[in-house]
């Protein structure tokens, strides 16, 4: 039963995709086969994980080929977690998409091609986040970046084939940093399988395996925006329609996470980089949250705020033990949805307001308290307020930091504080202008607050439309929701992040789930 | 393992110079340094498959230990075809920007030195035959828009 379901998740969207290609004509068949597949992959996802969490992960052999030669699918608790956030994610956004779509009628978005390739990308994230092997991991993050190309260059504006070429050329790098370091541990170990690999890689020399962890760790740290493989971000991410880069930046930088969360706990368990690890991430956070304060834009401050939490997670994995996986697990679900959802209601402050600039939006408040609402959830539960899920997964964090407790581990721990308190103030900061501020203040308007902000490079004309389609209002809402449920329900989601910590830190018992005989 | 030096020469060769290429600002030139690299990449699997050996099926009298490893094989038929999808999409990008940089709205996004020489009755040539091209797209484009307008109308 579980062992059918597991290939679903990504056979689903790959025809979801294919019809939705064939409907190009009919744009409300295409968004219905659409959205039943997204809903149809949530409850799998949702069932994946009630059946993981009851009766232990689940191994999907592929065309009954017994690894280590086969394609091997795996979906412990950590998978079906990441699944099933990543699922809702994906159809709350295309739900709001497609209430932007309905709203703006013209060519801006062209739903034809929109609609197969979300899909593609959707098959791509969950195909990652199944893979037992290498290999399969190196095709999932193919497909989802090959779909990421067109969603970023969607409608091919000269802004946004600009800020494509640099995004496009950064990834294929990436993969073929990626493809580089398959063939080397190939070389050096004969298999992909991951499992197998956890066994073989500790066999080799110690050199052997920095060299080898070292590539692999360059093609997820620049999947995954690390300091300093982080400076592609801000410029590619903020271009693409509102619905895009809240995809983007909720999921393709966590599904480079999850790649170096597995690769650390799992094939590299023995390690000496925890160090690198620190220190990375500590500048990540300091060095990404210091570009998010110079920026006047919305967009463009939200991405360096992205690039700067990533830290937080890195930080997490660096420290290795078992309560710092937990609290890291527990941070990217909360950080995956908390990012979606600010880069959707951002969205809708450009419809509103007319523009993304704190230096010329004003007034938001009055003309909608609704946005407000749905903008300062999120910002403060980003900001690390409490008793938001960001307070949680920050406390959970620095705890484990201060069990292990070392010099270096505390000088990150003051990082990561100061780093939550400048998020704060540069939302605070947006907040007072955007909304606060009256619409009649925004003419001749000076203060110390804008003294040192930057527009963004090319400003785009935006029409402000005042109106919010009831669609995009509706997805927005429910993801600020299911924001507000992690943080209720936050005593659970810790359980079950603990329980699949404590399946991954001992690299045995994901060995012995896919190699039930012992490995060969 | 056994490694073939020409192999090894021939991959190390191509990774370079497509390090090299790809450092140009031109993208037409990043593509040709992308492709070399790839390439170079998937020698590198087939160099890390150990020595050649007969086909890699197993039949009667075939002693295992002579047979190629099959895995790095199906490693470079997938990168290939990866490759080749990005190819005709990056081949589309370059198409696509070498046209606006035509437009004059977005002029410096391409920096290419051999746009100055190509003389002007020629360019506006080149330019006459694009735009035919984008409108004929852009008619088909426009199609399938209307054609769902026309079903709810009804």
């Amino acid at each position: 039963m579980t062992a059918t379901l597991v290939p679903l998740v990504v056979l689903l969207p790959l025809i979801g995709s294919a019809c939705t290609l064939i409907l190009g004509g009919n744009r409300r068949l295409q968004v219905m086969v659409s959205t039943a597949t997204l809903s149809a992959v949530v409850v799998i996802a949702a069932v994946l994980l009630a059946l993981t969490q009851a009766d232990g992960p689940t191994v999907v052999y592929l065309g009954a080929w017994d690894a280590p030669f086969g394609i091997t699918l795996v979906v412990d608790r950590l998978s079906a977690i990441m699944l099933l956030i990543s699922a809702i994610m994906l159809l709350g956004v295309l739900v709001y998409s497609i209430g932007q779509g309905v709203a703006d009628r013209h060519r801006e978005t062209p739903v034809s091609i929109f609609h197969p390739t979300y899909l593609i990308l959707a098959a791509g994230v969950f195909d990652a986040f199944i893979a037992g092997d290498l290999f399969n991991l190196y095709v999932g993050f193919e497909i989802l970046l090959s779909a990421s190309y067109v969603l970023l260059t969607l409608s091919g504006t000269g802004e946004r084939i600009r800020a494509g070429v640099t995004y496009i050329i950064v990834s294929l790098v990436s993969s073929l940093f990626f493809l580089s370091a398959i063939a080397l541990i190939y070389g050096a170990t004969g298999t992909v399988n991951i499992a197998q690999l956890s066994v073989r890689i500790a066999e080799l020399p110690g050199s052997v395996q920095l060299i080898l962890h070292l590539v692999l760790l360059i093609a997820f740290g620049i999947k995954a925006a690390v300091f300093p493989l982080s400076f592609w971000l801000p410029d590619s991410y903020p271009t693409a329609p509102a619905p895009v880069t809240a995809v983007f930046a909720g999921l393709l930088t966590k599904v480079g996470v999850y790649a170096i969360l597995r690769s650390e706990t799992t094939i590299f368990r023995e390690n000496d980089l925890g160090t690198l690890f620190l220190v990375v991430g500590g500048l990540t956070m300091l060095i990404g949250i210091l570009g998010a304060l110079a920026q006047a834009d919305i967009k463009r401050l939200l991405s360096f705020t992205l690039v700067s939490h990533i830290g937080y997670m890195i930080f997490g994995i660096g420290l290795g033990t078992e309560a710092a996986i937990a609290a890291t697990i527990f941070y990217v679900v909360h950080h995956i949805t908390v990012q979606t959802t600010l880069f959707l209601s951002t969205g809708l402050i450009e419809r509103i307001g007319g523009a993304t600039s704190m230096t010329r939006l004003g007034g938001l408040l009055k003309l909608s308290p609704l946005l407000g609402v749905l903008f300062f959830i999120p910002a403060m539960n980003l900001g690390g307020i409490p008793p938001f899920s960001g307070f949680l997964g920050k406390t959970a964090l620095f705890l484990a930091g201060a069990q292990v407790g070392t010099p270096l581990v505390w000088v990150v721990v003051a990082i990561g504080a100061l780093t939550s308190l400048i998020t704060l103030y540069a939302l605070a900061r947006f907040w007072n202008m955007a909304f606060w501020r009256g619409r009649d203040e925004v003419e001749g308007y000076t203060s110390e607050l804008l003294s040192s902000v930057q527009e963004a490079p090319e400003g785009a004309t935006i029409v402000a439309t005042r109106t919010m389609p009831p669609l995009m209002l509706v997805a927005t809402t429910a993801l600020v929701v299911v924001s507000v449920l992690l943080t209720v329900f936050a005593g659970p989601l810790f359980d079950l992040t603990t329980a699949a910590a404590h399946g991954i830190v001992d690299p045995s018992a994901y060995v012995s789930l896919v190699f039930p005989g012992g490995v060969r | 393992m056994n490694a073939s030096l020409t192999l090894l020469v021939l991959c190390a060769v191509m990774f370079g110079s497509g390090v090299y290429v790809m450092l140009e600002r031109s993208l037409t030139r990043v593509l040709i340094g992308f492709l070399l690299v790839g390439n170079a990449v998937n020698i590198l699997i087939f160099i890390m498959s150990g020595a050649p050996g007969l086909g890699p099926i197993l039949g009667a009298g075939v002693d295992p230990d002579d047979i190629s490893d099959p895995l790095p094989q199906a490693f470079i038929l997938t990168a290939i075809v990866i490759n080749l999808g990005v190819t005709a999409f990056m081949l589309a990008l370059i198409y696509r920007s070498w046209w606006l940089a035509q437009l004059g709205d977005e002029g410096d996004l391409v920096d290419d030195e051999s746009d100055d020489e190509i003389e002007a009755g020629r360019a506006a040539d080149i330019v006459r035959s694009a735009a035919q091209d984008d409108d004929a797209i852009q008619q088909i484009i426009d199609a399938s828009d209307e054609e769902p307008e026309e079903v709810e109308h009804r």
